[in-house]
């Protein structure tokens, strides 16, 4: 527990301080969904039907942003060796380093979506149903993105290939994101079952995304 | 110690070369009956001669599905027993379904447009196979950017693995998403039920294609071996040379 802790407080330091790159991601969601009404037109009632699949997208890219930094930082400086050889559970190791990624990079673009919700012309319940939705939704893009790292980890174009790898993997997450803010806000299906699908996808990839990355650091850095 | 992991392999070498010209005329011999069994069949009703597009599409979508079973059991030869044939067959199984699921989706594109009157549709099948094609890509590039042939394979069968947990969960979804957005209207309810007349060259030309891909996945796996050999004797030579 101790481990955990000071390693999440170590990555959360290093991502917010200078260099961090943490708000990288929100600028870049911002960016984008400011991008979108250029590409569509300023038509606000369209903006509000497709609000929810832009907040979607933006944040799903935006949250690739920093995943080739996850591991990669680490393994340049030689940390992540130590990490590898200590007594620490590398699964612990890497859900400690998602977790602190999430907290500096997905919680502010959920921080972040009522705003962007009002450029895009949506209700308040909107803005709420997107903004649950996006929190989530965004443990299961983390730790999916979380493979992606550790396999390109080691690589010399690892950044290039990571969303390669990693976005046919996160279209579940997207349908039953967008699928679950829309039903909340227009119907005709209910709220409950695509956010029900939407947690465990969460839950899910929780489970998944450590071991796959442990296994895919211990078999590509020895 | 390369070369001793290659012994294994060497015995592999010897016996498909003396298979593989007995594949290959067996693939040629099902060819030839499938699409003689195909030519005399019947023509649909209501589609035409269209329907003939089926026996080529037909057994490519269901190698699609076929070769990512047979690379995530390599996958698992390579993980845990690190078996260098598992390796080899893993690695060279990825282009072959690659080719497979693009052929799938290039004859179904293609049929569709007499069909549906459109290229593509939203379909769920059609989008889940996407899925499958682009994650196929995704493996190609990930072992053709890790120089070390081993290291790349066991990052790719990493990655094959976690896809074949995803991709369930991915056809799934996109069921779940397509009756959401539009009631399956596209897809009649694959008409009849299929006739005999149909079902035989359908099941032959499958056959075929299978022992197509046994015939090119075992020429593959050899090629493999070949050039990673090629690989050590280079680095041998170069290391002799410095």
């Amino acid at each position: 527990m101790t481990a955990f802790l000071a390693l999440l407080q170590r990555d959360t330091r290093l991502a917010i301080r200078i260099g961090g790159g943490a708000l990288m991601g929100v600028l870049f969601f911002l960016i984008v969904v400011t991008l979108v009404p250029f590409a569509v037109g300023p038509d606000l009632a369209q903006l509000r039907r497709i609000g929810p699949a832009i907040l979607w997208v933006g944040a799903l890219l935006a949250s690739l942003l920093t995943l080739d930094r996850l591991l990669a930082a680490d393994h340049e400086d030689g940390s992540l060796d130590l990490l590898l050889m200590g007594t620490t559970p590398l699964e612990l190791v890497v859900l400690t380093k998602a977790a602190a990624h999430w907290i500096t990079s997905c919680l502010p673009l959920v921080i972040a979506t009522p705003l962007l919700g009002l450029f895009l012309n949506l209700e308040p319940l909107a803005i709420g149903a997107v903004a649950l939705t996006l929190l989530a939704g965004t443990p299961a893009l983390t730790c999916i993105g979380l493979i992606g790292a550790a396999l390109s980890v080691a690589l010399r174009r690892g950044g290039l290939l990571l969303p390669l790898l990693v976005l046919p993997l996160t279209v579940p997450v997207l349908i039953f994101g967008v699928a679950a803010s829309n039903a909340a806000i227009a119907g005709p299906t209910s709220f409950g079952a695509p956010f029900m699908i939407l947690c465990a996808l969460s839950l899910g990839s929780l489970v998944l995304g450590p071991f796959a990355a442990a296994a895919a650091l211990r078999h590509g850095l020895e | 110690m390369a070369l001793i992991d290659l012994a294994n392999p060497t015995r592999f070498l010897s016996a498909t070369a003396r298979v593989l010209p007995w594949l290959a005329i067996a693939t040629a011999i099902a060819f030839a009956v499938g699409l003689y069994l195909v030519w005399s069949a019947p023509d649909d009703y209501q589609q035409g001669a269209t329907v003939k597009i089926m026996f080529i599409h037909v057994p490519n979508a269901w190698l699609a599905m076929a070769v990512w079973a047979v690379m995530s059991i390599a996958s698992i030869g390579t993980l845990v027993w690190r078996h260098p044939l598992a390796d080899v067959a893993a690695k060279a199984a990825v282009p072959l379904g690659a080719a497979f699921t693009f052929l799938a989706l290039l004859t179904g594109s293609l049929w569709g447009r007499p069909m549906w009157g459109t290229y593509w549709v939203w379909d769920a099948r059609l989008t889940s196979v996407l899925v499958l094609f682009l994650m196929y890509l995704g493996v190609l590039a990930l072992s053709r950017t890790v120089d070390d042939p081993s290291r790349a394979g066991r990052a790719a069968a990493i990655l094959t693995l976690v896809g074949a947990i995803n991709l369930p969960i991915i056809k799934f979804s996109v069921d779940w998403w397509n009756t959401l957005h539009q009631p399956a209207s596209v897809f009649r309810a694959s008409g009849p039920a299929i006739d005999p007349s149909i079902l035989t060259p359908l099941l032959v030309m499958a056959l075929a294609f299978m022992l197509l891909f046994v015939t090119l996945h075992l020429a593959a796996m050899r090629n493999e071996i070949l050039r990673r050999r090629v690989r050590t004797m280079w680095l041998m030579q170069a290391h002799a040379a410095s």
